[in-house]
């Protein structure tokens, strides 16, 4: 893929609606440098979603794809959940895999690339929820993981199986109460953080999004590890403020209270990584 | 509604259900029956010059610059619409899109039917559509739909639509421009 192939064509240009027009004319393709400072300026790849009014999902989903440093290059693989209601809307190749099975259909792609276009860097992203990442999907999740694959995991945590009714999901925490888990939940969230990095990750980072700038970096440097070393693995929190009794407007309200609580900002990286992540911020790429 | 063709409301390929193949090479379909190129084309050009809101849907094939030929058939399929006096309505994405679409600025695969709906289309051109997308838009406007449907087709047409005219590049377009003009003149236009 190119980001030429948004070039539309001059004859027919007056009949394509302006959305379309603007990703060739407005977007910010072939520049390793974009990031969420670009938002307000340029056409998003994102031009609307179908998540709630106010979900932080949404944020996070457009701070992502403003991040990409190649997105004409990117491939995102996405499964069941919240997540998968926005990737028709998506300007990029998006693949949606059986639920729980991201990780396995993610590690085929690249190999592929791989061996199809051994000239090119191609970057193969896993974006999935929660249930995706830790329930149904930790086997393919870690699998992935052991075999040193060497794509970005990406888990949009809602702490709750969110879109189809409020169940409690391995992310939840202890004692939350959700309409499908009235009893609130028996056991202590899954540490996946924890689990990456002893299951070979080369880069993990846990936050919310309540901070633009601060998930671009780590987006970046996850992808630039990912791409030269191995696997990578970013946590973020984007709270289902319909299932826990928030307002629209109260999402960033939430992310910046769990900043300071169990989303404090965790970042863990190998030696390897690290000298990935300072060349490429010597390249001011980062 | 649904009442043109052989196989009229049935959203079956018509393959399985009427046995309708693709033309050989150098051949049209008409309906279920095989004619030659310039027969069909002359039907086609008839249909599109006669009934109400004819329109032609460009594909991504033609809608974006991928190669010399696409922009090529770009300027062709422009000047189609404007022998024709045709309105163009791109089919730029093949994803569904929710919750609605624009039927007045796109159409799309999944539910064609409401573009040609709501714009009262009686007669349209498919061209630059990938063919597994063409071959699911025709099935649901045949069934759904009495738009008469032709399909410019760059490989080996499509059985689904009324009008099938394969191997369709460059050089044949412009030989169905002049067609269009013949029949323009013959229809006092």
């Amino acid at each position: 893929m190119s980001f030429n192939i948004f070039k539309i064509n001059e004859d027919l240009k007056e009949f394509m609606p302006p959305e379309i027009v603007d990703l060739e004319e407005k977007a910010t393709w072939g520049n390793p440098k974009r990031g969420v400072m670009d938002l307000p300026y340029s056409k998003e790849l994102l031009e609307e979603h179908s998540l709630c009014a106010g979900c932080p999902e949404s944020a996070a989903f457009r701070y992502i794809l403003a991040s990409l440093p190649n997105p004409e290059e990117t491939i995102i693989v996405n499964s069941t959940g919240c997540t998968s209601l926005v990737f028709p809307h998506i300007a990029l190749h998006t693949v949606h895999s059986l639920f729980g099975n991201q990780n396995a259909i993610a590690s085929g792609i690249k190999r592929v690339l791989e061996w199809r276009f051994p000239d090119k860097v191609k970057d193969v992203i896993v974006l999935a929820g929660d249930g995706a990442t830790v329930d149904i999907g930790l086997d393919c999740t870690l699998q992935s993981f052991f075999r040193q694959e060497k794509i970005t995991t990406i888990c949009f945590d809602n702490e709750v199986y969110a879109n189809t009714g409020g169940q409690e999901s391995g992310l939840t925490v202890k004692g939350h109460v959700f309409k499908m888990a009235p009893k609130g939940k028996q056991w202590d969230k899954v540490p996946i953080w924890q689990i990456a990095i002893d299951s070979g990750c080369h880069y993990v980072a846990r936050l919310t999004v309540s901070s633009p700038k601060k998930v671009e970096k780590v987006i970046k440097q996850a992808i630039y590890v990912a791409r030269e070393v191995g696997p990578t693995y970013v946590h973020l929190y984007t709270p289902c403020i319909l299932e826990i009794g928030l307002n629209s407007d109260d999402g960033l309200e939430e992310m910046r209270r769990t900043d300071k609580e169990r989303f404090k900002f965790f970042e863990y990286m190998t030696d390897e990584a690290k000298e990935v992540i300072q060349r490429k911020k010597e390249e001011g790429l980062i | 509604m649904a009442k043109l063709g052989p196989s009229s409301y049935s959203p079956y390929p018509v393959a399985m259900y009427e046995s309708i193949l693709n033309p050989p090479p150098g051949k049209a379909l008409m309906y279920d029956e095989i004619v030659d190129e310039e027969i069909a084309m002359r039907e086609a050009a008839k249909a599109m010059l006669t009934r109400d809101n004819p329109t032609i849907f460009p594909g991504p094939q033609v809608l974006y610059e991928w190669n010399e030929e696409a922009k090529e058939k770009a300027r062709l399929v422009r000047r189609i619409a404007d022998t024709l006096g045709a309105k163009i309505i791109p089919m730029y994405d093949y994803r569904p899109k929710y919750p609605k679409i624009d039927p007045e600025k796109e159409i799309n695969p999944n539910h064609p039917n409401l573009t040609i709906w709501h714009n009262n289309i009686k007669a349209c051109i498919f061209v630059g559509v990938h063919c597994h997308y063409a071959n699911v838009a025709l099935k649901i406007i045949r069934a759904e739909t009495d738009c008469f449907t032709i399909a410019l087709c760059g490989n080996a047409g499509h059985e689904d639509a009324m009008i099938t005219l394969r191997d369709q590049h460059t050089e044949e377009l412009e030989k169905f421009i002049r067609v269009i003009e013949e029949v323009k003149r013959e229809l006092g236009r």
